[in-house]
């Protein structure tokens, strides 16, 4: 019996300290390329609140008008589509909220059961894929998705491509998105194959210190029972980030990425064991937007060691004995490869 | 001033009191309660909460949840036919057996709650401490009430009366930003982690301002809301620490800009009352628990895949009826059984459709047994003091262990570990002449590098993990470990990179004990059984049949 009017999602801004989330949100904002978010942690410390509230910081995406995929003209829609309208128009980047219980009808999409029915057309319905094309595909307590969904997204996001082949409906769509995830690790472990498809991961633990968490709880009071202005404050706040963020994407070209910053990123990686080379451009790339988010124009050490723990932490190899955690790992090897010049920075 | 704590029925009352006033912003209540008459007492008072009720069970499916298309009458209307899910009209959900329930199950009605779309009254039957709510839901639910123990007498009076004028007054009631902190820091104190609990401990402080008729918290609300909000969350014994009372006293100091100086001098709640408050109503074997420092939360379980994701599709069980989401497999013998004895009837009603008439209720769909295969890894001692002494009849003690193992279909690894390292002599198999022929060859001599060997251990268990087998370790030693992890031979560091390992693989809750197969036990190995919080078994002199005995029984435990 709620009788307040709660409207908008809680906003970006007003999340208290979470820095390490709310910088990969904002670095995935500004570079899509870098693949995405997984933000494990403990219950209660605003998982799904940031990733909710991530939406209101996206610029919105220029898309054809009606279309299922949101392709950006009109000559990319599907056929299947039946698209009448030719108009491109400016709309929010879609944020698709991938439900635990969604069925591989409703994620692949399937034959249009009431246009099958009542009028005796074979039709295709998109699923969310198809709606999340371009955009952002939110899963709360990924952890807990079935096996098939997993699998399904894995193979659909190697490929950006979603096929399907069922029901006498033979159809292809692009699907390229960016998997935004929250979970809690006690509740059950993320299989390593879509652990990797994330490209940032950050560890979120509820705050220690009495007076943040004094403000935590303010600031939700304010929000429930207090609305009106207090949306009215941070929505300011958002604005003035999400101009911060367009800003950074326009910059994010004409960023210049030195020679020894690439070797840096490839000594860190070395260092640390990761696997595979996606740990080393997904490195880069966050380097690139954080360097684009700060206003510089060079890429250097500094950006590189304030994004190595979100980039490289889910992609080393697990060691048991080490009971420190993967973060304290990368920053240990940040600082035996740049110790004197992250000094510097400070 | 501090108010006496209340006796149970008069806290249940109350409880359904806050649930009249503000059902959805509270979340709903975790009644922790054997069916008896107690609980009949509090559930017949539950009916007359002012929202919609729906008794859902842990076993509902997302079409019930969420709604979908209605085959049945899609088809014989000729149009296509909706229906709603139960979240979309529910008011109060009652959560049957909220102990069974799946985690998949708490984590859609936890988005649900988050998104203040019910109430939910999760019924916990759980018989044994650990068969409990999922945390999920738990910590999402804003009020506790245990009736165990609670006999009939003690159930006095009803609660009446109109609580209209308490709703009214809810939206206008202030939370004065003192309480509010001194909320916060009260969760703080009792080592409550999660930040929903002073949410809704600020929810039920307003609720129960506003069913006492004030327009402002007064400190006897909030103390209340403590009393009912935390007592089952706290994980650690507050210590009456100086530096925390003066970070309390400092608190309200600065002049808060909402309150005016006469009320915030009202406000002032000492955070120790709070605190007190909520000590006074924590369960007394509780409380004794955390005063030993012993956190409640040890038994984490082990996530969900493990036990349930078997490798194989496992036993199939009795086919029974079900709905066909996508996920069941139709039985069709049983289906078509089921549908026989109708066919006159049904044919009798539609003569013109020739074909079988089935109906949605006819169909049953395939269970199978998903019990995951166990895997029991011997790690066997072969450094020259076992070999010596015993390593023959640890031989036969493991031979006998697969033996039986291998009745049972389990799978079976072996590690031996002597000179300075560990090495798989068997990776999990069920080849029982295979492991016998290993075993017979297993060379002895050499230091006691036992932390190696709990580390092969430990990545053979993982692996079987992943492909979703329960693995289970037995150590056979007969001491103390002298080569460290790195080769080295030092002592104390063998011991302290033994007991590292140990903690390591009881984190990783794999069920283990320690077979001591020295002269005599060693109190060395009695602590590494401590630390992997498994059995310990000296075997002095036993004889490898009784040796086997004793490890079924601890590993079936």
């Amino acid at each position: 019996m709620t009788q307040h009017i709660v409207s908008g999602a809680f906003p970006f801004s007003a999340i208290v300290g979470q820095d390490e989330m709310k910088q990969a949100m904002i670095l995935t904002a500004i570079d899509p390329g870098i693949g995405g978010v997984l933000v494990f942690g403990d219950r209660g410390t605003g998982k799904s609140t940031a990733v909710r509230a991530l939406a209101a910081l996206l610029p919105p995406i220029q898309a054809v008008e009606g279309c299922p995929v949101n392709s950006a003209s009109p000559e990319q829609c599907p056929d299947w589509a039946e698209i009448g309208s030719k108009n491109v128009i400016s709309r929010p980047t879609p944020v698709i909220d991938l439900p635990l219980g969604v069925t591989e009808d409703r994620v692949v999409g399937a034959l249009d059961i009431e246009r099958a029915l009542t009028r005796g057309e074979k039709a295709f319905e998109p699923g969310l894929l198809a709606r999340a094309n371009r955009g952002y595909l939110y899963i709360d307590e990924v952890n807990l998705l079935e096996d098939h969904i997993v699998d399904l997204l894995l193979d659909v996001a190697q490929s950006g491509e979603n096929v399907v082949e069922r029901e006498g409906l033979s159809i292809r769509h692009p699907a390229r998105f960016v998997l935004v995830g929250s979970g809690n690790p006690e509740e059950g472990e993320l299989r390593p194959q879509l652990l990797d498809r994330f490209g940032l991961s950050v560890e979120v633990t509820s705050p220690k210190n009495i007076d943040a968490r004094v403000e935590v709880i303010k600031r939700r009071d304010a929000y429930e029972n207090d609305n009106g202005p207090f949306m009215q404050h941070w929505r300011l706040q958002d604005s003035a980030l999400r101009q911060r963020i367009v800003a950074a994407k326009q910059a994010l070209p004409l960023l210049k990425t030195p020679d020894s910053t690439l070797r840096d990123c490839a000594e860190l990686c070395v260092a640390l064991g990761a696997d595979g080379l996606r740990g080393e451009l997904t490195l880069l790339r966050a380097a690139r937007a954080q360097a684009a988010f700060d206003g510089d124009a060079v890429v250097s050490r500094v950006h590189l060691s304030a994004v190595a723990p979100m980039a490289l932490r889910h992609r080393l190899r697990r060691d048991p004995l080490d009971e420190a955690g993967s973060a304290t790992r990368v920053a240990r090897a940040v600082d035996d490869l740049f110790g004197p010049q992250r000094a510097a920075a400070e | 001033m501090m108010l006496p704590p209340l006796d149970p029925w008069a806290r249940a009352l109350l409880v359904l009191r806050l649930l009249h006033v503000d059902p959805v912003g509270l979340g709903g209540l975790w009644l922790r309660a054997r069916p008896g008459p107690a609980r009949a007492a509090f559930s017949a008072q539950l009916a007359s909460l002012p929202l919609a009720q729906t008794r859902i069970h842990p076993g509902i499916g997302d079409t019930e949840l969420y709604g979908g298309l209605d085959l049945s009458a899609t088809l014989g209307a000729g149009r296509l036919i909706l229906r709603a899910g139960l979240l979309a009209e529910a008011g109060v959900l009652t959560l049957t057996m909220a102990e069974r329930c799946p985690p998949g199950l708490a984590a859609r009605l936890g988005q649900t709650l988050d998104a203040r779309g019910c109430a939910l009254i999760a019924m916990d039957e759980g018989a044994e401490p650990d068969e409990q709510l999922p945390a999920a839901l738990a910590d999402r639910l804003g009020l506790f009430l245990c009736l165990d123990d609670l006999p009939l007498a003690a159930v006095s009076e009803t609660i009446s009366g109109d609580f209209n004028a308490a709703r009214a007054l809810l939206p206008h009631v202030v939370l004065p930003a003192t309480v509010l902190a001194d909320l916060a820091i009260t969760a703080a104190a009792l080592g409550i982690g999660s930040l929903r609990a002073p949410l809704l401990a600020c929810v039920a402080a307003r609720a129960m301002a506003a069913l006492n008729g004030h327009d402002t918290v007064q400190p006897e609300d909030a103390q209340r809301a403590v009393e009912l909000v935390y007592a089952h969350r706290a994980t650690v014994f507050p210590e009456p620490e100086e530096p925390q009372q003066e970070q309390t006293e400092q608190e309200p100091e600065p002049p808060q800009d909402d309150t005016d100086q006469g009320q915030s001098d009202q406000m002032d709640i000492p955070e120790e009352i709070l605190l007190e408050a909520a000590l006074a109503a924590l369960p007394r074997d509780l409380l004794a628990q955390l005063a030993a420092g012993q956190s409640t939360r040890a038994t984490a379980n082990s996530g969900t895949g493990a036990a349930r994701k078997g490798n194989r599709r496992g036993r199939p069980l009795p086919s029974r009826p079900g709905r066909l989401d996508g996920r069941n497999r139709i039985d069709l013998v049983a289906t078509l059984t089921a549908a026989a004895p109708w066919q006159p009837l049904r044919r009798a009603q539609a003569p013109h459709h020739a074909a079988l008439h089935i109906r949605p209720g006819d169909i049953r769909v395939k269970r199978f047994q998903e019990t995951s295969d166990r895997l029991l890894i011997f790690v066997v001692d072969a450094s020259g003091s076992a070999a010596m002494a015993r390593l023959a009849e640890a031989k036969g003690a493991v031979e006998l262990l697969l033996a039986e193992a291998y009745a049972r279909r389990d799978h079976v690894s072996l590690i031996a570990f002597r000179g300075e390292g560990a090495e798989l002599l068997l990776p999990p198999t069920r080849s029982l002449v295979q492991t016998k022929r290993r075993l017979a060859g297993l060379p002895g001599g050499g230091g006691t590098p036992l932390a190696a060997g709990l580390k092969a251990a430990m990545e053979v268990a993982l692996q079987a993990r992943a492909r979703g087998m329960t693995p289970s370790i037995a150590l056979l030693t007969d001491g103390r470990a002298n080569i460290a992890l790195d080769g080295t031979a030092n002592r104390a560091l063998a011991g302290e990179d033994a007991t590292r390992m140990a903690r390591v693989l009881c984190a990783q809750n794999t069920p283990a004990l320690v077979i001591d197969t020295g002269k005599r036990p060693a109190d060395a190995l009695r602590d590494l059984a401590v630390v992997l919080n498994g059995p310990y078994i000296p075997m002095p002199r036993a004889d490898a049949r009784k040796l086997s005995v004793a490890v079924g029984a601890a590993l079936d435990a």
